[in-house]
């Protein structure tokens, strides 16, 4: 039972790696991107952006940026909260 | 912890400083080179490492404050969250301090990246002040053994 | 040139990863798999978006060459990389606290001390 269990997950996750392997693009081509091209040429001539990825990151998609900010806050918090309840009550 | 031995205290005064303007300098450049808020930060951010290694806890307390960079680290997300709202107008994060220079390559004056540097800056002092203090809070919680109030701390001690 | 040999890499490091995560039984090895698979999937996310003779995204620093790597993909990286900081910072003071209440990192004993 365990053994054909184990047979059938190998061949079940070999399966998707070689799925996937094989509907990936080749190495150094991906072919037409029309959104990165379109980033690549508007982010100097729009907002006069140097830096690609710095404008994708806080002006392109600056919510998801504030939405990683707070997870970066979110997990500070509750590592305070989680030491600081055994402190107190001493 | 205890504090380590003299050559690694001779190697923090010399090198630390360094991890603090380099840190700032990849945070302040984060519009024009590879870098940014996040990666300037976590530079920073080993200052503290260093401190707590070479220094031990005894001394490292009576320089740091936990509340600094917990305020640091609000401020910087309340700046950020300031800024983003200021392009309300026509969308969230939007870009309204930059002037376009179609098909002109300019230095690193503030028209010519507009919000992106200010962001930069507040989310570095928010990446500062967060991993400043998950270290100081990891580094405590080591140390709450003596405090603590569940009654049983570990069956084989 | 190399090919498609950067995916079978990527492959394998997701591989040896799920492999720890099912086998381990010390919850600091688990965690260690945890990052592994994060950082394989952030390697992944990278190679998708290099075009063969492209530079680095940022008009200041590119030279002569007009032909970028694509930015969104790193855009996807930076942020996910934080992400995993921040889950692997809970996760470890997580495993402090689960040492201090039941003295051990094994995760059989810890079930079978509950209670």
């Amino acid at each position: 039972m365990k053994k054909s269990l184990f047979v059938a997950s190998a061949v079940i996750i070999g399966g998707l790696f070689y799925g996937v392997f094989t509907m990936t693009h080749p190495f150094g081509n991906p072919g037409k991107a029309v959104m990165d091209d379109h980033f690549i040429d508007r982010a100097l001539k729009d907002r006069s952006a140097q830096n690609i990825v710095t404008s994708l990151v806080f002006d392109y998609r600056g919510f998801d940026t504030l939405g990683e900010a707070a997870v970066l806050f979110t997990a500070v918090c509750s590592i305070g909260a989680l030491f600081r309840a055994g402190r107190k009550r001493s | 912890m205890k504090p380590m031995s003299l050559i690694v205290i001779t190697l923090t005064r010399v090198f630390s400083w360094f991890m603090i303007v380099f840190g700032a300098m990849v945070i302040m450049n984060g519009h024009h080179t590879p870098g940014g808020g996040f990666q300037g930060g976590a530079v920073v951010a080993t200052f503290i490492c260093f401190l707590l290694a070479a220094y031990g806890g005894k001394k490292f307390f009576t320089w740091v404050k936990a509340p600094i960079y917990s305020g640091l680290e609000t401020i910087g997300l309340l700046v950020f969250f300031f800024l983003a709202c200021l392009g309300l107008p026509n969308s969230f994060t939007y870009n309204f301090i930059a002037v376009a220079h179609p098909g002109e390559v300019l230095g690193g004056w503030l028209p010519s990246c507009g919000t992106i540097s200010l962001m930069n800056i507040a989310v570095g002092f928010e990446v500062i002040g967060a991993l400043s203090l998950t270290v100081i809070e990891m580094y405590e919680g080591t140390h709450m053994n003596e405090s603590y109030f569940g009654g049983e701390c570990g069956h084989d001690r | 040139m190399t090919g498609n040999l950067i995916y079978t890499v990527i492959a394998l490091l997701m591989l040896i990863s799920l492999v720890a995560l099912v086998t381990q039984k010390n919850i600091i090895k688990i965690c260690i798999a945890i990052s592994i698979l994060g950082a394989s999937v952030n390697f992944y996310l990278v190679a998708l978006g290099y075009r063969s003779g492209g530079t680095v995204p940022i008009h200041y620093l590119k030279g002569d060459n007009d032909l970028m790597v694509l930015p969104t993909p790193q855009c996807f990286t930076l942020t996910a990389i934080v992400i995993a900081l921040a889950t692997t910072a809970l996760l470890f003071s997580l495993i402090i606290m689960i040492y201090k209440h039941y003295g051990t990192l094994d995760i059989d004993e810890i079930r079978r001390l509950r209670g």
